[in-house]
C-alpha cells in the first residue's frame, strides 16, 4: 500500500517503470486478485447456505415431487343394464396404446412406426396423424385399443426409443348389441379441451385412455357412471421409468344404471327395421316403462368409442337415411291417420254419439269446398271410420266440434309435449290450432286447415315417442308418462276419467283395424289369445304433383306409421312404428306385428326375422360392417375428416333434424289428398316374403 | 521447512508442499466417493478411473515440477506454436469431416489441444512479459503482441465451438497481463468496452442455444423443461440436501437421473444433495486452500517469469472452480466447464494437474533461488 502512495505522489504522471515498481504492482494486483477469489468463495458459500437452509423446504418438496409420480388409475365405468340386468354397456379388459402429441419429436414417423408394428390400416394411420397434428399437446390421442398380448408386447419392448407413446392395460367400453343401442346409449370418447376446462382441469380427464360419455345416456349419466379414480404412487426416473411402487389405492367402479329397456327386444326391433330407416317404440302400459327405443340405421358405438374414423364418419354423413339421428326423439313426422282414434276420443268427449254416421262419397263437402277421401266408404260410423280410416268422417266431425277442441285433446295426450326423460334432446313437434297459426304465420285458420289437421296432416308433427305415449294413454285412459330408468318411483298414473265404454269402444275399433275389416289385417298376431289393436297411418311429405308417394326418389315417398297396443282388451304393451319414406303404412305394421310377436313368443319372432335377414344380407351389425368395407374400398382416400369435437357432429345432426321436420310444412298450406293405405307397400323390405312364414304359423 | 533438516523424512518427500497436497488428495478422494454414488453405488465406471487418472496426472505434475527454469524458457514459444498448430489441425479435421471436433487422435492417445492451450498461454505470456524491457510495459506493443497471442487460440477454440474453454484461455491470459503491470486504465477501458459490446455479442455473436442458456440463468423456472431444466434440477439437488444432506448414496436427484451430467459438470450438485452444506463448505474450503497456496507461491517468487506463471496457473484453476460453482448454483449460464479434481473427465484432470505441477515447479525454483537477492532476468 505504501508503494501506491509513493508512485501516486510523483509530480509527473509519466511513470518510471523499473523492476521495483513492477514488483510492487504485481504485489498489489495479486492481493486484489486474491481478494476477488476470496470474495467469490464467500459468495459461493453464502449462496449455497441460502439454497440449502433458507430454501431447503421448497427444494425438498420439489425433489419429492420429482421422485414420486402420482398416476391416476381411471375408474371402471359403471355398467348400463337392461331391465333384466343384462348389460347394454359393459367394460372389457384390454391393452391399448396412446400417444401424447407434445412428447413426440417426429409425430408422423412415430405413428408410421407404430402403425406398421400393430399392422393398422392406412386410413386409420392417416386419421391418427391428422388428429395428432391438430390436437392440443396435453391430450392423449388413442392409437389403438383392444390389442392382443403379442401386439402389446411387441410395442412394449421398443418403448425406450418411443418417447410419448403410452401403452397400457385398461378397460374399454363394450356394447354387446352395438348399433341397436347406438342412439339410445351413445358412446364414450376422450374429453376435449372444453370439457377439460369445464371440469376445472380435472387430471383424470387427460389420463391416457380415459373416456367420458359423449352422447345419449353415457353423457346424461356421466356423474353416476364415472366412479372414483384410484391412484398409484411410484418412484420414477426423469425419463419416466418406474423404479418401484410406493402405494396404490384401487379405483371404485361407477354405479350401474338400470334401464327399463328390454335388451333383446331393443335388439330385435332394431334388426327388424332392416333396410328401412325408422324407429320402433314399445312401452309398458302399467308403468310407462320404455321397453324399446330402436332407431335405425344407426352407428356402432363400439367403433365410435375407439374414435370416429374419417371414412366411417363420411359414410354415415352421406347416407340420406341419417344414421346419426336418433329418430325416436328427433324425428318429426306428420302423424297421419294414426291420431284418428285419439281424435275420436275428443269427439266422444264433445258428446258425439259413436253410432252417428255420415255418408262418405269418396270425400265430403266442408263449407263450400269438396275434400276428397282416399276411398268411397259409403255410410260411416266411428268404428268404421277408425277401422277403414275414412277421412270424410274426420273432416266432418272435426269441423263440427271445432279443431281447438281436438287440438286440446291431442295436447293432453302428449302431442307437442316433452316428457321427463334423461335424454339430451327431445323434439316437441306441433299440434296446430287457430291461435298457433295466427301467431306463427299471421294467417287465419281456414277450413282446409281443420281438414288437413283432422287426419294428422298439414302442420301436425309428432315424434315416434309421442305417438307411442298417446297410444298407451288412449289404450288405458290413464296419463302414462314414459320412464327410462328403473327406480322405485313408479306411481299409479292419474286417469283421464273417460267413460269405460268409451275406452272399450275405441279399443274395439282399433282391434278391428287389425282383426276385423280394417286397414292392417296382416298385422294380426300369430299368437293364440293375444289380439293386437292398432291404427295405420300414411303421411305425405310432398305434393301429389311431385311424387305418388310410393315410387320415385326415396325422400319423396310417404312415411309409413303404425300405433298399436296389445292385448286389445287388457292393454299391457303399447307402441309406435314409424318408417321414414316407407311408401305408406304397409311398411310399418308388419314390423309392429313381428316386434309384438317377439315380445309374446321370442322364438316365433326370431324365426320370422332370420328369414328376412337372409334376404337383407345379415344382421344390422353385419350389414354395417360390410357397407363400411365397401365404402372404404371405394371412397377411402377422398373423405373429409369429421369435425374436431364430437359435440359438433351431433349439433349438426340435430339442426338437420329440425330442418327435415319442416319438409311436410311446405305442403301444409294446401289441401292434402289422402292416399289409400290399406295395402302393404312394395318398397323394401318386400314384406310379402315375410307373410308366408307368418301365415304358415297361423295355420 | 523444519522437516528439511530433521532428516527423518527423506528430503525429496519432505520438500513437497504437503499443506496443499493433503487437502488436494482429500478432495480427489471425496470426488471419487461422489462419483461412486453417481454411478449408483459402484466404483465403475467413474470412481476407479477418476482415481487412476489422478494418479497418472500426479506423475505428470511431478515431472513438470522437476523441469529446470532455463528448459522451460527455451521450450515455451515452440510449445505455443505447436499447440496453436494443433488447434488449426483440429479445425481443419473438423472442416474435412463436416462437423465440429475438439480433439486429435495421436496413436492411442486422444489429445484435446484447447485444454493444453490453457497452461501454455500462461507460460507464453509470462515469458513475453519477463523478457520485455521494464520500460516497455506501458507501451502499446506490450498489449499488441500478447493480445494477438491470446486472440488466435481463443478464436480457434470459439470456432469449435467451445465458449467455456475459450473464456478460460482469455481469462488466464488476461490475469497474466494484469499482473505484468499493464496500465490499469487499459483494463478499465477494456471492461467498459466489453460491457458495451456484450449486448451486441449476445444478440449477434452467440448461437441461439447459447442465448437461451444466458437468458434462463435469470429465470430458470420460466422454462423448467427446456433450457432451464439443468439449472432448476441442480438447484433442487443442492437445496434439497439441506445442512447435512440426504446421506451417502441416497441422492434421488442424481440416482433417478433428474440431474443432468451428475458425474461431470454437475458433480457438485450430486455431492451437495448427499452431503449437504457441510460437504459444500468442505469443497469450497479445500479450493480456497489450494488457490491461497498458489497465490502465495506467486508472491513468494522474486522471479518475474516464475511469479507470473504461478499467478496465471492459479487464475486458470480459479476460473474453472468459480464458473462451475456459480453455474450449478444458478448464478452463471450453463457453459460446460467441469469442476477441478471432482468431475469425471481426463482432459480437465490433466489440465488442472499441469497447473498444479507448474505451481510446484515455481515453488521449487523459489526454494533453490538465493534468498533475498535480486534475481531479475
Amino acid at each position: 500500500m505504501k508503494s501506491w502512495f509513493s508512485s501516486g505522489g510523483l509530480t509527473k504522471r509519466s511513470q518510471v517503470v523499473n523492476a521495483v515498481t513492477l514488483k510492487n504492482t504485481f504485489d498489489r494486483r495479486s492481493v486484489l486478485i486474491g481478494s476477488v477469489q476470496g470474495g467469490v468463495a464467500a459468495l459461493l458459500a453464502v449462496r449455497m447456505g441460502y439454497l440449502a437452509i433458507a430454501e431447503n423446504e421448497r427444494y425438498r418438496l420439489e425433489s419429492e415431487s420429482n421422485r414420486v409420480n402420482l398416476t391416476l388409475i381411471p375408474p371402471r365405468r359403471g355398467w348400463i343394464l337392461d331391465r333384466n340386468g343384462s348389460p347394454l354397456a359393459s367394460n372389457r379388459a384390454d391393452f391399448r396404446v396412446d400417444v401424447i402429441p407434445e412428447r413426440l419429436s417426429e409425430p408422423d414417423a412415430m405413428i408410421e412406426q407404430i402403425g406398421s408394428l400393430l399392422k393398422l390400416e392406412p386410413d386409420r394411420i392417416a386419421d391418427i396423424k391428422q388428429e395428432v397434428a391438430v390436437s392440443s399437446g396435453y391430450q392423449p390421442v388413442e392409437v389403438a385399443s383392444r390389442l392382443n398380448y403379442e401386439q402389446f408386447a411387441a410395442l412394449s419392448v421398443r418403448l425406450p426409443d418411443m418417447q410419448g407413446v403410452v401403452p397400457q392395460r385398461g378397460f374399454s367400453r363394450f356394447y354387446p348389441i352395438g348399433p341397436s343401442v347406438g342412439h339410445l346409449i351413445g358412446y364414450v370418447g376422450p374429453a376435449n379441451a372444453e370439457e377439460y376446462a369445464e371440469e376445472d382441469r380435472n387430471p383424470l380427464l387427460v389420463t391416457p385412455g380415459y373416456k367420458i360419455g359423449k352422447d345419449g345416456l353415457e353423457k346424461q349419466f356421466e356423474k353416476e357412471l364415472r366412479g372414483t379414480p384410484g391412484a398409484r404412487r411410484v418412484e420414477v426416473t426423469a425419463s419416466g421409468r418406474i423404479i418401484r411402487d410406493l402405494e396404490t389405492r384401487e379405483d371404485i367402479q361407477g354405479d350401474p344404471i338400470q334401464l327399463t329397456i328390454d335388451g333383446p327386444l331393443q335388439d330385435y326391433a332394431s334388426r327388424r327395421i332392416g333396410l328401412e330407416s325408422g324407429s320402433v317404440v314399445v312401452m309398458d302400459c302399467d308403468t310407462g316403462d320404455l321397453l324399446c327405443m330402436a332407431s335405425m340405421p344407426s352407428f356402432d358405438p363400439n367403433s365410435f368409442s375407439d374414435g370416429i374414423g374419417s371414412v366411417e364418419y363420411a359414410m354415415l354423413r352421406e347416407d340420406e337415411r341419417v344414421p346419426l339421428r336418433n329418430k325416436v326423439l328427433q324425428g318429426l313426422y306428420p302423424p297421419g291417420s294414426t291420431i284418428k282414434p285419439m281424435h275420436c276420443m275428443s269427439f266422444l268427449e264433445a258428446g258425439i254419439d259413436p253410432e252417428e254416421s255420415i255418408i262418405c262419397g269418396g270425400g265430403r263437402r266442408i263449407g263450400n269446398r269438396f275434400f276428397r277421401c282416399h276411398s268411397n266408404h259409403g255410410r260411416v260410423d266411428m268404428n268404421k271410420a277408425i277401422a277403414q280410416s275414412c277421412d270424410s268422417y274426420f273432416y266432418h266431425f272435426a269441423q263440427q266440434v271445432g279443431f281447438d277442441r281436438v287440438a286440446d285433446m291431442a295436447t293432453r295426450f302428449g302431442m307437442g309435449q316433452q316428457f321427463p326423460l334423461p335424454v339430451g334432446s327431445q323434439f316437441y313437434g306441433t299440434v296446430p290450432n287457430p291461435s298457433w297459426k295466427e301467431e306463427k304465420f299471421g294467417r287465419k285458420w281456414e277450413p282446409y286447415d281443420t281438414v288437413n289437421a283432422s287426419i294428422g296432416q298439414g302442420y301436425y308433427l309428432a315424434s315416434p315417442l309421442q305417438l307411442a305415449v298417446q297410444s298407451a294413454r288412449l289404450a288405458t285412459g290413464n296419463i302414462i308418462n314414459p320412464r327410462l330408468i328403473m327406480d322405485d318411483t313408479v306411481s299409479k298414473p292419474p286417469s283421464y276419467n273417460f267413460g269405460a265404454q268409451e275406452i272399450a269402444y275405441i279399443r274395439q275399433a282399433m282391434s278391428d283395424v287389425v282383426n276385423g275389416a280394417g286397414t292392417a289385417r296382416r298385422a294380426r298376431l300369430p299368437i293364440e289369445g293375444v289380439e293386437l289393436a292398432g291404427k295405420t297411418g300414411t303421411a305425405q311429405v310432398v305434393s301429389l304433383s311431385v311424387s305418388d308417394g310410393r315410387s320415385g326418389p326415396w325422400k319423396y315417398r310417404d312415411h309409413g306409421l303404425f300405433v298399436f297396443f296389445a292385448p286389445f282388451d287388457k292393454p299391457k304393451y303399447a307402441g309406435a312404428v314409424v318408417i321414414e319414406h316407407g311408401g305408406g303404412s304397409g311398411s310399418a305394421y308388419p314390423i309392429a306385428r313381428d316386434v309384438m310377436t317377439f315380445l309374446f313368443d321370442p322364438q316365433k319372432g326370431l324365426d320370422a326375422l332370420r328369414e328376412l335377414e337372409k334376404q337383407w344380407g345379415g344382421t344390422a351389425q353385419e350389414r354395417l360392417e360390410k357397407r363400411y368395407a365397401a365404402y372404404a374400398a371405394e371412397r377411402g382416400a377422398t373423405v373429409t375428416p369429421p369435425p374436431r369435437r364430437d359435440e359438433d357432429i351431433f349439433d349438426q345432426v340435430e339442426a338437420e333434424a329440425r330442418l327435415a321436420a319442416q319438409q311436410s310444412e311446405a305442403i301444409a298450406d294446401d289441401v292434402i289428398v289422402p292416399r289409400e293405405d290399406q295395402t302393404a307397400s312394395g318398397s323394401p323390405p318386400p314384406d310379402a316374403t315375410a307373410i308366408p312364414g307368418i301365415v304358415g304359423a297361423r295355420r | 521447512m523444519s522437516a528439511q533438516r530433521s532428516g527423518i523424512i527423506p528430503y525429496p518427500i519432505a520438500r513437497q508442499p504437503w499443506g496443499m497436497l493433503i487437502p488436494l488428495f482429500a478432495l480427489v478422494a471425496f470426488g471419487a466417493a461422489v462419483l461412486y454414488s453417481a454411478a449408483g453405488g459402484s466404483m465403475q465406471p467413474y470412481a476407479s478411473s477418476h482415481v487412476l487418472r489422478f494418479g497418472v496426472a500426479l506423475v505428470i505434475a511431478l515431472v513438470i515440477s522437476a523441469l529446470p527454469r532455463d528448459f522451460v524458457r527455451l521450450m515455451t514459444y515452440p510449445a505455443y506454436v505447436v499447440v496453436l498448430l494443433m488447434l488449426v489441425a483440429v479445425e481443419a479435421m473438423g472442416a474435412l469431416r463436416g462437423g465440429s471436433q475438439r480433439w486429435l487422435q495421436l496413436g492411442p492417445m486422444v489429445l484435446q489441444p484447447s485444454e493444453l492451450m490453457k497452461p501454455v498461454i500462461v507460460v507464453t505470456l509470462a515469458l513475453f512479459y519477463s523478457s520485455l524491457p521494464n520500460s516497455m510495459v506501458t507501451n502499446w506493443r506490450a498489449l499488441f503482441v500478447p493480445g494477438a497471442m491470446i486472440v488466435m487460440p481463443v478464436g480457434l477454440v470459439l470456432m469449435q465451438p467451445d465458449l467455456g474453454t475459450s473464456l478460460a484461455i482469455a481469462f488466464g491470459g488476461g490475469v497474466v497481463m494484469l499482473l505484468a503491470g499493464l496500465p490499469m486504465r487499459w483494463f478499465i477501458g477494456a471492461g467498459a468496452a466489453a460491457a458495451a459490446l456484450a449486448p451486441l455479442v449476445f444478440l449477434f455473436g452467440l448461437k441461439e442455444y447459447q442465448q437461451r442458456r444466458v437468458m434462463t440463468m435469470f429465470n430458470p423456472e420460466e422454462d423448467a423443461l427446456g433450457a432451464g431444466y439443468h439449472i432448476t434440477q441442480s438447484k433442487i439437488a443442492i437445496g434439497s440436501g439441506g445442512i447435512f444432506g440426504k446421506g451417502f448414496n441416497n441422492g434421488s436427484q442424481s440416482h433417478l437421473q433428474y440431474l443432468p451430467e451428475p458425474h461431470t459438470d454437475f458433480v457438485f450438485a450430486t455431492m451437495a444433495e448427499e452431503w449437504g452444506l457441510v460437504g459444500g463448505l468442505f469443497v469450497i474450503a479445500v479450493f480456497s486452500v489450494i488457490l491461497r497456496w498458489g497465490m502465495g507461491v506467486a508472491r513468494a517468487s522474486r522471479d518475474r517469469f516464475a511469479s507470473l506463471i504461478a499467478a496465471g496457473m492459479s487464475a486458470t484453476i480459479f476460473f474453472y472452480i468459480a464458473v462451475n460453482l456459480m453455474m450449478v448454483m444458478g448464478m452463471a449460464p450453463v457453459v460446460g466447464i467441469p469442476l477441478p479434481f471432482m468431475s469425471h473427465g481426463g482432459s480437465s484432470m490433466l489440465t488442472n494437474m499441469i497447473c498444479i505441477g507448474a505451481l510446484m515447479m515455481v515453488r521449487r525454483w523459489n526454494q533453490n533461488a538465493p534468498k533475498g537477492g535480486l534475481s531479475g532476468t
